[in-house]
């Protein structure tokens, strides 16, 4: 077990980990209060679009998938706040239209040879040092981002129409929770992938929730639920030889059962 | 001196006229109760007067001002405050969301603003509660916490809608106590549909269909039945019809 650690490309599984982990804690803490699963799934599935976007273009991933999930996030706030008929139905078109771009862009490239499948479920024993410093760069900015508007978010959040009566911009943070949330989704690819990302999103939120009386500490606590959940799931996928984006999210499910069964029996 | 003056208000969401060619002019310290049948335009116009919606026609006024240039001097208690009853947030951090401090630190709150928040909690007698999550008070105690976050910014009017729409009878009662304390110090403006239990704290009463109709109910005491009760539905017809 501990010899392990010292391979580098688990030890890039580990801290990739954890930064998924602490991304999508405080940001599926803003999803989850917020509402915006939906919303959230529909920037993570039109990321995908951005991969085909990098593939075909030679780009980095993470870059081409930064760029048009910040644009689906960016497009899914300008629906979401002028257009009230109908709304899901504009949210699962832009879902639908992102992988479809993506898939042509692939189809389109010659000498294709990406492996789909590790951005639509994760590979995190993938992981290469590249990638982790754009990880812990798009982390270290959700967080300086977080802490600097925390009060703003969190007046927008509970009670949007005081806030705006309070003179804060409802839209503006509005708009800004979608992109960090396009954000977290990036950082989550490598480790669960642009499907599964929207279960730890919620899975590890919804638990903290129920623990936590403030915003911050549902933040914090989610943050180290996802951490633990994924780091199960990962030795589990190592142990098993199985994919690691749906070990870490069969923990999280089998987790939240028995955490559903132990809060009904207290 | 009055410290609200409508003139000539007219707004609308879609096609139709909510409130057309409203006037209304409120005194310092009055206790103004605005009713009317459901759909009329109550909260419509209680949301123009603290500058949620702006005017389609017309103007509103409060202490000369814009609405939107008096953040400071006017306190607002929402209708709903059973919306994100689960959203995980304590009662002292829901009332700081009405301070309305200029410069905010970088992280936490300022201790000014705790201190605020605990004396306008005082004040509503929820001082207890200040760490509990919201969502674990009963109706009329969250109501509490609501003024007490529109008193946070020392406002020199407060407006509520419907504040006891969802609370039992004591509740109500200990609601609008609570208001009358504040209405020596401030004007009250509140829409409501518990017409006998506005009447009897309410100085003026406006009556909202699209149109407004004002009343000074001021030592009036003949809307009183034998046994004190209000005899409502005469009261509304009378109220409904207008003074022109």
């Amino acid at each position: 077990m501990i010899e392990l650690l010292n391979y580098e490309f688990i030890q890039n599984a580990l801290i990739a980990g954890i930064l998924v982990s602490i991304a999508s804690g405080i940001i599926g803490s803003l999803i989850v209060v917020n509402r915006m699963v939906f919303l959230a799934g529909g920037i993570a599935h039109t990321s995908y679009g951005g991969i085909g976007l990098a593939v075909y273009l030679g780009i980095p991933i993470f870059l081409g998938a930064s760029l048009f999930s910040v644009l689906a996030a960016l497009l899914i706030a300008y629906i979401t706040i002028n257009q009230k008929d109908r709304l899901d139905t504009f949210i699962g078109l832009i879902w639908a239209v992102g992988m479809a771009i993506g898939i042509i862009l692939i189809d389109l490239t010659p000498g294709y040879n990406v492996d789909l499948m590790s951005y639509l479920f994760g590979s995190i024993l993938a992981v290469s040092n590249e990638d982790l410093y754009f990880m812990s760069a798009l982390t270290a900015f959700i967080i300086f981002i977080i802490t600097l508007f925390y009060r703003d978010i969190l007046a927008v959040s509970y009670d949007s129409e005081y806030a705006k009566l309070r003179g804060i911009s409802v839209k503006f943070f509005y708009t800004l929770i979608l992109i960090l949330s396009a954000l977290t989704v990036v950082i989550a690819i490598k480790v669960v992938g642009l499907i599964l990302v929207i279960a730890l999103l919620t899975i590890p939120i919804y638990i903290a929730e129920k623990l936590s009386n403030s915003l911050y500490s549902m933040m914090f606590l989610s943050a180290i639920i996802s951490s633990f959940f994924t780091l199960i799931g990962l030795f589990i996928s190592y142990k098993l030889d199985i994919s690691s984006g749906a070990s870490i999210i069969i923990v999280c499910a089998i987790s939240l059962i028995f955490f559903l069964f132990l809060k009904k029996s207290i | 001196m009055n410290v609200i003056e409508i003139k000539n208000l007219s707004f609308k969401y879609e096609e139709e006229l909510v409130l057309e060619k409203v006037d209304l002019e409120v005194e310092e310290k009055e206790f103004l109760a605005i009713i009317g049948p459901n759909g009329g335009g109550k909260s419509t116009l209680l949301k123009l007067m603290v500058g949620i919606l702006k005017p389609l026609k017309g103007e509103i006024k409060l202490f000369g001002k814009k609405p939107e240039k008096n953040l400071n001097n006017l306190g607002y208690v929402p209708q709903n405050t059973n919306i994100n009853i689960n959203f995980p947030i304590k009662v002292i951090e829901v009332v700081m969301m009405g301070h309305t401090s200029t410069k905010k630190p970088l992280i936490g709150y300022k201790k000014e603003e705790i201190e605020c928040a605990r004396e306008s909690l005082r004040k509503v007698g929820m001082l207890e509660y200040e760490n509990r999550k919201i969502g674990t008070l009963s109706g009329g105690q969250r109501q509490r916490v609501m003024i007490a976050r529109a008193l946070c910014s020392h406002p020199k009017i407060m407006f509520l809608d419907e504040p006891t729409s969802s609370i039992d009878v004591k509740g109500q009662r200990e609601i609008y106590e609570l208001l009358q304390k504040l209405n020596k110090y401030m004007t009250i403006v509140v829409v409501s549909h518990d017409i006998s239990i506005i009447l009897e704290y309410a100085t003026i009463v406006a009556h909202i269909n699209k149109h407004l109709s004002f009343h000074n109910v001021k030592n009036q005491k003949r809307f009183f039945t034998k046994d004190k009760h209000f005899c409502e539905v005469e009261l509304l017809q009378m109220l409904g019809k207008r003074n022109d």
